[in-house]
C-alpha cells in the first residue's frame, strides 16, 4: 500500500500526561484517580467495555470534560487543565463523524483553518492535500449526505487532521461501520497514524482494533486501568482475570487439582490415545476459514466448555468424543 | 366515467372541500369583488400601494412584524436551545408557562402590557423611582412590539425546542476541536442546523403579528398598524370597499410569507402552527 501522506506535516505530536484526574457525576465516581503518560507520536488505545471510562477519559484530554479538583492535564508538560477545548489544538474523530451538514466535503476539511484564520489560497492547497492523503479528492464538492460511511469517516480524518493538530482523539470511528469496511478503513487509519508519527488516543470497546492499532492498550474496567501494555503483554500477559477475558478468549480447566489457563489457539485437537485431556463436542459454529468448537471437558470442574478452533475440512462433528492437548509453554 | 376508487376519494375528500369553499374561496372571491365595488372601483387596490396613509400603515406593520419576528426568533432560539439541552427541576413548569401565551387573547395581552407600561404601570413608577421622570410605553409602538414578542415566543418556541432536540451535540464538539469559538460555533453549526425550525417558526410569528389586531385595538387607537386601519376604514369612515382591499392585500402578504417560508424549508411549515 502506497503513503501518499504529504512529509511536511510528518510531527510527532504532544507528549501528554493526567496527574490523578477522576471524574464524578453527582455522587457516581465514573473515573477512579488516574496517573497516564501517552508518549510522543504513540498510538495509544483505551479499551474497555461501555461505562469503563475510556470515554470520559477521552474527553477530559480533550478538554470537553473537566476532571474533578485535584486533576492535571498536561501537554509537553504544559498545565492544560483549564484550557477550552478550542484553544488546545486537538484533532477529533467521533463514531457518529459529525460532519457539518450544511457544508460541503472541501468547506468540511477547510472549517479548521477558516476559524483559525488561514487565508482562503493556503486553507485551500491544505484541504486538498488533506483528501488526497485520505484518497478523496474527487469528493471535495460532495454534499455530506451523499457520501457513504466509509467517504464521511475518511472525510472526518481528513477534517481533523487539517490543522496539524498536536493529538489525534478518535472515539470508536469504525463502530458504525459495516464489517468488511471497517477492516479497510482500520488499515487506513494504521497507515495514517505511523506514516504521520502523531500522537493519537483511540477509544474502543473492539480488542481486535486495539491489537491492530495500538502502540500500547491500556484495558479498562470500571473507571480503572486494569492493565496498560503492549498488545503482546495484554495478550500473553494478562495481569488479570478481567483483561484475559475481555481481550480474546481465555479457557479454563482445573483438573485433578491444577488449574491450565489458555488461548484457543493454543490447545490441539489429537488423537484420544495420546490426550492430555478428553471431552465432547457440545456446540459447533462453521466460520469459513476454521470452526469453533465449544468442548465440555471430561472431569474439568470449571463449569464453562473449552473454546477451541479446529480446521475447516477436518473438524470433529457435533456430540463426537474427542482428545485436546496443550501446546507446549503451557 | 370515474371508477368506484375515485368516487371513494371524491367522497372522502368532500368535507374538507366544501368546508374550503364556504369558509375560504367564497369569502375571500366576495371580499375581492367588494374591494372593487366602492367608489374607485378597481382604483382601490392600487391606492394601498399609492395612497401616501395606507402605505405608510403598510410599510409600519411590516417593519414591525418583521421586527418581532427577529427579536422572537433570537429569544425563542437561545431558550429553546437552553430547555432542550438542560433538565432541572421545574423544567416543564417552565416550559409550560413560557408556551400559555398562545391561550391568551389579544385584549388580554393588551391589559397585560398597559399593567406594565400604562400610565400607572409598574415601569413608569420604576422610571420615576431612578429617574424622577415616568417612561410610559404602553400606547405606543414600543407598547404594541412588547406584546407582540410576548405571544409571540410561544408560537415559537416549541418548534426551536424540538429541532434542538435533534441537533447532535458531537457537531458542536467537532466545532470546537477544529478552533471554533463559542460564537462561531453557534454561527456555523448551531443556526444552520435550527434553520428550516427557524424559518417556519419565523414565518408562523411574522404572520400572526401582521394580522394581530385585539392588542392593538386594546393599547391605542392611533396605532397605525394595518389591521387597525382596516377597522377605522370600515366603522369610522364606513368606506367598506377600502376596508376589503386592505385585507385582501393583508391576507395576501402573509400568504405569500408562508408560502415563501415553506417553499424554502421543504417541509410542513402548517406543521409548526
Amino acid at each position: 500500500m502506497p503513503t501518499n501522506a504529504p512529509n511536511e506535516s510528518r510531527n510527532s505530536g504532544a507528549h501528554i500526561s493526567l496527574r490523578q484526574c477522576s471524574k464524578s457525576y453527582r455522587a457516581n465516581r465514573v473515573l477512579q484517580p488516574l496517573d497516564l503518560d501517552i508518549r510522543a507520536g504513540e498510538t495509544l488505545v483505551l479499551l474497555g467495555p461501555s461505562g469503563c471510562g475510556k470515554t470520559t477519559t477521552l474527553r477530559i484530554i480533550a478538554g470537553l470534560d473537566t476532571p474533578d479538583a485535584g486533576g492535571a492535564v498536561l501537554f509537553d508538560g504544559q498545565n492544560v487543565t483549564a484550557v477550552p477545548i478550542e484553544r488546545r489544538n486537538v484533532g477529533m474523530v467521533f463514531q457518529s463523524y459529525a460532519l457539518f451538514p450544511n457544508m460541503n466535503v472541501g468547506d468540511n476539511v477547510k472549517y479548521g483553518l477558516r476559524v483559525r484564520g488561514y487565508a482562503p489560497a493556503e486553507a485551500h492547497s491544505r484541504a486538498q492535500q488533506m483528501l488526497a492523503m485520505m484518497r478523496i479528492e474527487e469528493l471535495a464538492s460532495r454534499r455530506i449526505d451523499q457520501l457513504s460511511g466509509g467517504q464521511r469517516q475518511r472525510v472526518a480524518l481528513a477534517r481533523a487532521l487539517a490543522p496539524q493538530p498536536r493529538v489525534l482523539l478518535l472515539d470508536e470511528p469504525l463502530a458504525a461501520l459495516d464489517a468488511r469496511l471497517r477492516d479497510t478503513l482500520r488499515v487506513e487509519i494504521d497507515r495514517l497514524l505511523r506514516s504521520l508519527g502523531i500522537t493519537a488516543i483511540y477509544v474502543t470497546h473492539d480488542q481486535s482494533e486495539a491489537m491492530a492499532l495500538g502502540d500500547r492498550i491500556a484495558v479498562m474496567e470500571k473507571g480503572v486501568v486494569a492493565q496498560i501494555g503492549t498488545p503482546e503483554d495484554i495478550y500473553f500477559r494478562p495481569s488479570n482475570a478481567f483483561v484475559s477475558d475481555f481481550v480474546g478468549t481465555m479457557n479454563t480447566i482445573l483438573h485433578n487439582g491444577a488449574r491450565y489457563l489458555f488461548r484457543p489457539e493454543d490447545i490441539e485437537l489429537v488423537d484420544r490415545s495420546s490426550a492430555q485431556f478428553s471431552g465432547t463436542v457440545v456446540q459447533r459454529q462453521f466460520l469459513g476459514d476454521h470452526v469453533q468448537l465449544a468442548i465440555a471437558i471430561d472431569g474439568n470442574q470449571e463449569q464453562r466448555p473449552v473454546t477451541a478452533r479446529a480446521d475447516s475440512r477436518t473438524a470433529p462433528p457435533l456430540n463426537a468424543s474427542v482428545g485436546l492437548t496443550l501446546r507446549p509453554s503451557h | 366515467m370515474p371508477n368506484r376508487e375515485t368516487k371513494l376519494h371524491l367522497l372522502l375528500i368532500a368535507p374538507v372541500a366544501i368546508c374550503f369553499t364556504a369558509f375560504f374561496l367564497i369569502p375571500l372571491g366576495k371580499l375581492f369583488l367588494i374591494g372593487g365595488s366602492g367608489e374607485f372601483g378597481w382604483m382601490a387596490y392600487t391606492a394601498v400601494f399609492t395612497e401616501r396613509r395606507y402605505v405608510e400603515s403598510m410599510i409600519t406593520t411590516v417593519l414591525l412584524s418583521l421586527l418581532v419576528t427577529l427579536v422572537t426568533l433570537v429569544i425563542s432560539g437561545i431558550a429553546g436551545v437552553f430547555l432542550a439541552r438542560n433538565q432541572f427541576a421545574g423544567h416543564s413548569v417552565l416550559t409550560a408557562m413560557l408556551t400559555l401565551p398562545l391561550a391568551f387573547p389579544g385584549v388580554v395581552i393588551g391589559f397585560m402590557i398597559i399593567m406594565l407600561g400604562g400610565r400607572q404601570g409598574l415601569f413608569p413608577a420604576l422610571t420615576e423611582w431612578v429617574s424622577g421622570e415616568r417612561v410610559v410605553f404602553a400606547y405606543s409602538l414600543v407598547g404594541l412590539f412588547v406584546g407582540y414578542i410576548y405571544f409571540s415566543i410561544p408560537r415559537t418556541i416549541l418548534t426551536v425546542m424540538a429541532a434542538a432536540e435533534k441537533l447532535d451535540p458531537r457537531l458542536e464538539e467537532a466545532a470546537r476541536s477544529l478552533g471554533a469559538r463559542p460564537l462561531q460555533v453557534v454561527a456555523h453549526v448551531v443556526v444552520p442546523a435550527l434553520y428550516p425550525a427557524l424559518l417556519a417558526a419565523g414565518a408562523i410569528c411574522f404572520a400572526t403579528a401582521m394580522g394581530a389586531f385585539g392588542t392593538a385595538f386594546t393599547l391605542a387607537t392611533k396605532i397605525n398598524v394595518l389591521p387597525m386601519v382596516i377597522y377605522t376604514e370600515f366603522t369610522m369612515q364606513a368606506n367598506i370597499a377600502m376596508a376589503a382591499a386592505l385585507s385582501f392585500v393583508l391576507g395576501l402578504i402573509t400568504w405569500l410569507a408562508l408560502g415563501l417560508a415553506r417553499s424554502l424549508t421543504g417541509n410542513s411549515v402548517a406543521a409548526a402552527a
